[in-house]
This record gives C-alpha cells, sequence and structure tokens, in this order.
C-alpha cells in the first residue's frame, strides 16, 4: 500500500493541480488511458464542488488522502464547509441548487459512473466527505 | 485554455485548446457571449473540440448555456471531433440529444 496526501485552498486555480498529482500518483498502477482520465474526471468534479459549494463565506481547504494498493486507488475528498443538507436529492442526475449558474448538475452522477465504489458522508454544517474507489485492471 | 473562432456564410465555430473547467468556465462564457453577439445572425454554431484534452460537467453546464441562448435566436449547434476522455462527459451528459456530434 502507498500513500499520498494533499491539501489545498478551495480555489478554482488548484483543480487542474489536483488532477494531475493524482493521476501522476496513479501511474504507479500503469492504469489504461481510460482508467487514468476517468479518476482525473472524477476528482475535477469532487473539487469543483468543494469550491463552488463547501465555503459560501470564507477561505477554506481540500483534503485529497489517496491510498494505492494490489490493482485499486482509493480516492478521499473532504472538506469542513457548509455540508449537504440532503444528500439523496444532491445525488439526483441534473439537481443544482445554482441553475442560474449554468451548473449541469451532473458531478456526482459523473463521479459514480467513472468510478467503482462511491459514497458521500456529508449533513449541514459538517463538510462534506467523498469516499470514492477504482478497480485497475 | 484557449479558444478562437471562423466564420464562414452563417456558420461560427469555436476551436477549444486545453482544459476546461472551473476556473476557465467563465472566461470561456464571457468569449463566447462576446462573439455571439457580434454575430447574432449565424445559423450554425459548431463547438470544435479536437484540441480539448480535459473538460469536466463544468464545461456542460457552459455549453448547455450557450445553447439555451442560441436556440432563443433560432441558430444549431453541433459538437465536432471531441476526444475519447471528453466524449465520455459528453456521451453521459445527454448533451448529443440537443447539440448532435459531427
Amino acid at each position: 500500500m502507498n500513500k499520498m496526501t494533499l491539501k489545498v485552498s478551495a480555489r478554482s486555480e488548484n483543480e487542474a493541480f489536483v488532477r494531475t498529482v493524482v493521476s501522476a500518483f496513479m501511474l504507479q498502477l500503469n492504469p489504461s488511458l481510460e482508467e487514468l482520465s476517468d479518476v482525473k474526471t472524477t476528482v475535477s468534479e469532487a473539487v469543483t464542488n468543494a469550491i463552488v459549494h463547501a465555503y459560501p463565506d470564507r477561505e477554506g481547504d481540500i483534503l485529497i488522502e489517496c491510498e494505492i494498493g494490489e490493482r485499486y486507488i482509493k480516492i478521499v475528498i473532504s472538506d469542513s464547509g457548509v455540508g449537504i443538507p440532503c444528500v439523496e436529492l444532491a445525488l439526483q442526475p441534473f439537481y443544482t441548487t445554482k441553475e442560474d449558474d449554468e451548473r449541469s448538475g451532473l458531478g456526482f452522477t459523473i463521479m459514480r459512473s467513472f468510478m467503482d465504489e462511491f459514497e458521500v458522508v456529508s449533513s449541514s454544517g459538517a463538510g462534506t466527505r467523498l469516499i470514492m474507489t477504482k478497480k485497475i485492471a | 485554455m484557449e479558444i478562437k473562432y471562423s466564420l464562414a456564410a452563417d456558420k461560427l465555430t469555436f476551436y477549444l485548446c486545453g482544459e476546461l473547467d472551473e476556473h476557465y468556465a467563465r472566461g470561456v462564457k464571457d468569449y463566447m457571449e462576446a462573439v455571439l453577439t457580434k454575430n447574432a445572425k449565424v445559423r450554425k454554431v459548431v463547438f470544435n473540440m479536437s484540441a480539448l484534452s480535459f473538460m469536466d460537467s463544468t464545461g456542460i453546464g457552459m455549453l448547455l448555456g450557450r445553447y439555451k441562448r442560441l436556440k432563443k435566436q433560432g441558430a444549431d449547434c453541433f459538437i465536432e471531433d471531441p476526444s475519447v476522455s471528453v466524449g465520455k462527459v459528453l456521451e453521459l451528459s445527454g448533451i448529443y440529444e440537443v447539440m448532435p456530434k459531427i
């Protein structure tokens, strides 16, 4: 097992950095191009959510924890922001609280579809934690 | 992220290059809006993605925003030449139903 932890400010200029670091870490598993781009997109979606929703009134951080083992990568992305009041609703495709802002509401749909295991732990005021695993063939 | 456009009769093509995410979506939107306002008579708008190496759902939201605007002015939208990875996000979103791939 090998681990990597990264903490960044919840700022959009860090998005490309985070997805690049995670995909570079994952290269040890010799993933296919599709596996690599699935993880890159998933990380981008998770980090975007934290940037857009977690900290409406203050600066905050995003923690990215990765673990790779025998043919898998586990990624945990968490923030200590406002949290999601109703996770079930947030998981619905096309659901967004920011439609006027041209949000597609597809972030969670993409993460769930691109990863093999996906769990959201969140509630109002308690931050959000996404726990995701992808098998690497 | 870079973007430019070309105009041929009533067809306008945007060429997207680089990685489109939350950080660049607003700039891309503002650029496209300015170009579309200046060329309000176009009837066909093509989003060429041959040089777009990455896009997440932020890009889908931005594209749907342009689609809604263009539909009102009677213009059709198309997506051209996305990479396999960008195509996977586009496919999942269902956007091809309103913006066919050419």
